[in-house]
């Protein structure tokens, strides 16, 4: 039974990468960018919520109401200034600023903060679990954390497919300058792809400090799981991120269960595997031309 | 000469060190079609691409209306009312025709052109509109090109090489919709290789050669054997009008 709860935990977990990492894809998907400081930033959401929300009298279950709006906003500027400029150069500056960003700031971070861990409050629910059996135990902020991954993801695909903005999107990340001369203005466009990205970020990174706690260097290894779900799954391909992220949440827990010290290897052999049979992904579509 | 509607000045564009276009200057009146021809490498694309706003000019101006368009990017271009469909199609693989044309409206004027007024030019348009672009024949590719830039109502349509990569009848059905165009009252740029369907389309030619212009007349005018002459550099010297 010990199995059954493994797959089930897998699934849990996977919820969480899924939702780490749908806006690490959208920023690749649109523009091309591999978002070095993707897992950075998360973290950042986790202290914006436990410095800034306290004082707004508002319960930390709600924190998000307060900062998925400021990172969105910040990501549309941090696009408009940093990124495009970086953009402009080419994709390897944008490597290199990114990773540039991930490093200044965790040292922040670190020399504010302390590297103590830190976590959300959100009292009893923390605690709350339904057990089916003696074996299988489900957090519910799991669960949570799984369903607003589904819904986030879900969302930005009809967003993407059934809106005139969303359309845009699509036609700049196919050919940009096309897009141009059919009337998108793509670096608006790419702001509001990278408000997105920064909304889902914050909303990773008050789940992960809700589920368990973040330091100021715990960034780089979410955004490696991050990365591997987004190429498992397919790069392009939203639908294919949430796949990936939960075959790697089950892969990780199948490989704990037969031994702990596995659970991060079965994921990498997971990640290896595709690539060498199926590099496109899962459910990528294999590069035209 | 009528005024003109669209007018450029003195055009200078430089690729790197290279000077692609040099001293351009062309005054196309509403209603007219002039074509732009010359050997690969002339700076035909270049120049359309920089009317267009995806290349910027070293010095000269662009006007459109009376108005400069010189600092505005593409899309504000398009917003004005100069479309360039571009060489090589450039549709968006991923979008279905329909979604393909829609981009197309998005800061379309007001004008005779919207999706339904495209299904009717080209009918076949209709059946397949839910079909992804990638999977068009090249004609057809260049016929949702078109579209694209039509529903934008442009007063003036730039296309970059028409019939390149498409079989001799694809590129004559394509070309067979720009008399309608110009009935319409749209006023047309061609570049384009292909002499014989360019001096069918146009009434005026500019002849390109190494980015500046070598020979200008009216379509019906001009002898083929000056224009060969003109295309290929031999005889008469660049910068010589004939």
């Amino acid at each position: 039974m010990s199995w059954v709860n493994a797959i089930v935990q897998g699934i849990l977990i996977g919820g969480f990468y899924a939702l780490f990492a749908c806006g690490l894809s959208l920023l690749f998907g649109v523009m091309g960018v591999i978002n070095l400081a993707h897992g950075d930033l998360a973290v950042i959401a986790g202290y914006v919520a436990v410095v800034l929300v306290p004082s707004t009298h508002l319960s930390m279950v709600w924190s998000f109401v307060v900062v998925v709006p400021i990172f969105a906003v910040g990501g549309y500027i941090l696009q408009r200034t940093l990124l495009q400029k970086a953009l402009d150069q080419g994709a390897f500056t944008t490597l290199l600023v990114t990773f540039g960003l991930s490093v200044i700031t965790e040292n922040a971070l670190l020399e504010n903060f302390t590297s103590n861990g830190q976590s959300i409050n959100i009292g009893n629910l923390i605690a709350d679990s339904w057990n089916p059996n003696s074996t299988v135990s489900i957090a519910f902020i799991n669960v949570v954390v799984l369903g607003v991954a589904v819904v986030v993801i879900l969302g930005l695909h009809l967003f993407l497919t059934r809106t005139p903005t969303g359309r845009l999107i699509r036609a700049v990340a196919d050919d940009k300058e096309a897009a141009q001369l059919s009337g998108a203005n793509f670096r608006h466009l790419f702001g509001i792809a990278t408000a997105i990205a920064m909304a889902t970020v914050a909303l990773a990174g008050i789940a992960s400090g809700m589920q368990t706690e973040f330091f100021p260097t715990s960034g780089t290894a979410n955004l490696l799981f991050a990365f591997e779900a987004v190429v498992i799954g397919g790069i392009g391909s939203l639908r294919g991120t949430l796949l990936g992220a939960i075959l790697l949440g089950v892969a990780q827990e199948i490989g704990a269960q037969i031994n702990p010290s596995y659970q991060i290897l079965a994921g990498h052999l997971l990640f290896l595997a595709i690539l060498a049979l199926r590099p496109q992904g899962l459910l990528g579509v294999r590069e035209a031309i | 000469m009528t005024s003109s509607l669209l007018s450029v000045r003195d055009l200078t564009v430089h690729h790197g060190q290279l000077c692609a276009v040099r001293d351009f200057s062309l005054d196309v009146a509403e209603g007219e079609v002039v074509a732009i021809i010359g050997a690969n490498g002339a700076g035909k694309s270049t120049l359309l691409r920089t009317m267009a706003g995806l290349h910027s000019q070293t010095s000269g101006s662009i006007a459109l209306g009376g108005k400069d368009l010189g600092k505005l990017r593409p899309d504000q271009r398009l917003a004005e009312g100069l479309a360039l469909v571009p060489e090589g199609r450039r549709l968006f693989p991923s979008l279905t025709v329909e979604e393909n044309l829609r981009v197309g409206t998005h800061r379309a004027r007001s004008g005779p052109f919207d999706i339904e007024k495209v299904y009717e030019t080209f009918p076949w348009m209709l059946e397949r509109r839910r079909q992804p672009a990638a999977l068009l024949s090249g004609g057809e590719q260049q016929a949702v090109a078109v579209g694209r830039a039509l529903v934008a109502n442009p007063r003036v349509l730039l296309f970059d090489e028409l019939s390149l990569g498409l079989s001799p009848i694809a590129a004559k059905t394509i070309y067979s919709i720009l008399p309608k165009l110009v009935d319409g009252g749209m006023t047309i740029v061609i570049v384009e290789q292909d002499l014989g369907l360019a001096l069918q389309a146009a009434s005026r030619v500019q002849c390109l050669l190494e980015g500046r212009v070598v020979l200008e007349g009216e379509a019906s005018g001009l002898d083929r054997v000056a224009i060969e002459a003109a295309y290929f550099g031999v005889g008469t010297r660049a910068g010589t009008s004939l």
